[in-house]
């Protein structure tokens, strides 16, 4: 049966709907995570109707993207879905690189993809646990964020940030990797399954909490189609779709013997947080095939590019190296982009996350759009709550994994 | 169907206005405001495009070589066999106006009501065009291109500069 809204734009109003009761959810809940704001036209306890009110957190992310070189604007993606910055990061300078046509080295590609890799997990690990802490599971939420503590001192090692790395550059990295940050990554893959098994144990099995998410808020195949959901979504609701395996990008191409694509087909609360949960095992996999086989050779581009800046050797003992870098930090000079257009996209961990850039030929964005996969997702809740109980509004939005700051940018 | 079959397919059906581009893998189809909800009708009823991937807009207002002031695009997907295509038309002031396609593909609610937000482009028989990331009282459309980055008080008082004057 299709999902319809009861009515999409006036209220259920008139004397004979007296009785029904408006719910102010937000825009400060526990449950919320965030700042977002959900009117309720309540019957009892059903929620017959549902206008989300987002915006609470909007600070023009676009519009300083307009104004920030293609290396500057690095750090606001990162705020984008600060759960998991490195995607965002991956999925800006993907598309930078598609439209500079820029090749990258083969060592950049599988460290880009270990730290892809890492924010998937590092996202599923906080969507499946918060799930848990809003359906009164809080031992499982804890299991999940020791191991996210873990993918948080990887950033550190490699970077010098835990929350924003703001690691990758046009063309490459920020600095190389060390040894120390390979044997911590292979550390992770070791002990990363017997956590994960402990969040398996504690929730697949539990009474209150496969109860509180069977049978709701399911999405059906078309439905997720129109309704243009992706990602971890829509492979519940069983489109099988993976632009790691469809559109591989970065090193997906050559890994794609070492990972699988989940789906479910049932699409409601629980086939998504196991298709969540089974992910993260498959990026796990990912990570270890890319580690075990990560190319040497130089993480950069060649500095003969003039897309990456040249190592202070080069600046201080040659003349070419001067230059080089003076043009790429003069605001005036920078990257040679064609006056283009170019839509690039990746598969995130919430889904696909694009960029649509517009170029007029400088090294600063004309217009730097983002394709923000929560603000996609958001409007699917009216449809999913209709017909449930306000306790189910939680699990629903857990479900969907809204985060405030990539909503609303 | 390749995509310059697809592109004489639309020609012939939507008359010469039809252009096509192409930048590494984005292939674009241009079509005219008038002409912009039919062709994506066809394209989504025969070409099997069942998705809308992405809706947003920009100004060109000070773009090198540029005549409309609006852009908008339309990022098509075709589930089943992964194709994807940009469709791209413009409108331009001083009343922007398109026909809104959540009547095709509901998950154009929230796009369309974004570029509306943004940039005061109006969406013909959209459901509930209101703002949505910034309040209701607010008066400007603050990714316009005259809309400037910074500066109390003169966010709200910026002289608005049209397309002939740029």
């Amino acid at each position: 049966m299709p999902l319809e809204l009861a009515d999409a734009i006036a209220p259920p109003e008139g004397p004979d709907k007296d009785y029904l009761w408006t719910l102010n959810f937000g825009p400060q809940h526990p449950a919320t995570h965030t700042t977002l704001r959900l009117i309720l036209t309540l019957d009892g306890e059903v929620v017959v109707k549902a206008v989300p009110d987002i915006g609470y957190l909007h600070s023009g992310f676009e519009k300083l993207g307009e104004h920030l070189d293609f290396n500057q604007y690095v750090t606001i993606v990162d705020r984008m879905n600060y759960i998991s910055p490195m995607a965002n990061e991956i999925a800006w300078h993907h598309t930078i690189e598609k439209l500079l046509g820029i090749e990258l080295t083969p060592r950049c590609k599988y460290l880009r993809t270990i730290f892809a890799e890492l924010s998937r997990i590092h996202d599923h690990l906080l969507c499946c646990g918060a799930v848990a802490l809003d359906l009164g599971g809080f031992t499982a939420f804890l299991y999940a964020f020791n191991q996210r503590e873990k993918i948080y001192d990887i950033q550190e090692t490699a970077s010098g940030q835990r929350f924003h790395p703001s690691f990758t550059r046009v063309g490459g990295l920020q600095a190389d990797v060390s040894d120390e940050w390979i044997a911590k990554v292979r550390t992770f893959v070791k002990e990363f399954p017997k956590a994960h098994a402990d969040v398996v144990r504690l929730l697949n099995r539990n009474r209150i909490f496969l109860e509180r998410s069977q049978g709701i808020g399911v999405l059906s195949r078309e439905e997720a189609i129109n309704l243009s959901a992706t990602g971890p979504i829509a492979r519940a609701s069983g489109v099988v779709r993976d632009l790691r395996k469809d559109e591989p990008y970065l090193a997906y191409g050559e890994l794609s013997s070492a990972f699988k694509v989940v789906c479910a087909t049932e699409g409601d609360c629980l086939a998504r947080y196991l298709v969540r949960m089974d992910e993260m095992l498959e990026s796990l996999k990912i990570i270890e095939a890319a580690i075990e086989n990560l190319p040497t050779g130089p993480v950069n581009v060649d500095a003969n590019s003039k897309a990456v800046l040249p190592n202070q050797m080069a600046v201080y003992r040659s003349i070419e190296g001067l230059i080089h870098h003076f043009e790429l930090i003069m605001t005036n000079r920078q990257w040679h982009a064609p006056v283009e257009e170019v839509y690039g996209a990746i598969e995130s961990p919430n889904g696909e996350l694009g960029f649509y850039v517009v170029s007029d030929g400088s090294g600063t964005a004309y217009r730097a759009r983002t394709r923000p996969p929560s603000f996609i997702h958001f409007q699917l809740f009216p449809y999913l709550i209709q017909g449930h109980q306000l306790s189910d509004v939680v699990a629903i939005l857990g479900s969907l994994n809204i985060i405030a700051a990539e909503l609303d940018r | 169907m390749s995509n310059e079959e697809l592109v004489g397919v639309l020609r012939e059906k939507f008359g010469d206005g039809i252009r096509s581009s192409q930048f590494r893998d984005n292939f674009r189809i241009h079509v005219e405001a008038a002409r912009v909800h039919d062709v994506l009708a066809y394209l989504k009823h025969d070409h099997g495009f069942d998705m809308l991937v992405e809706l947003c807009a920009a100004d060109y207002l000070r773009y090198p070589n540029a005549t409309d002031r609006y852009g908008v695009w339309y990022c098509l997907l075709n589930v089943s066999t992964g194709r994807r295509l940009i469709v791209k038309t413009f409108v331009n002031d001083p009343s922007p106006r398109l026909p809104s396609v959540f009547d095709l593909w509901k998950g154009a609610d929230w796009m369309e009501r974004e570029v509306y937000d943004m940039y005061g482009i109006e969406f013909d028989g959209h459901p509930d065009l209101r703002r949505i990331l910034l309040p209701d009282e607010f008066t400007s459309f603050p990714l316009r291109k005259d809309y400037p980055l910074r500066g109390r008080g003169e966010r709200h008082n910026f002289q608005p500069i049209t397309r002939a004057e740029a």
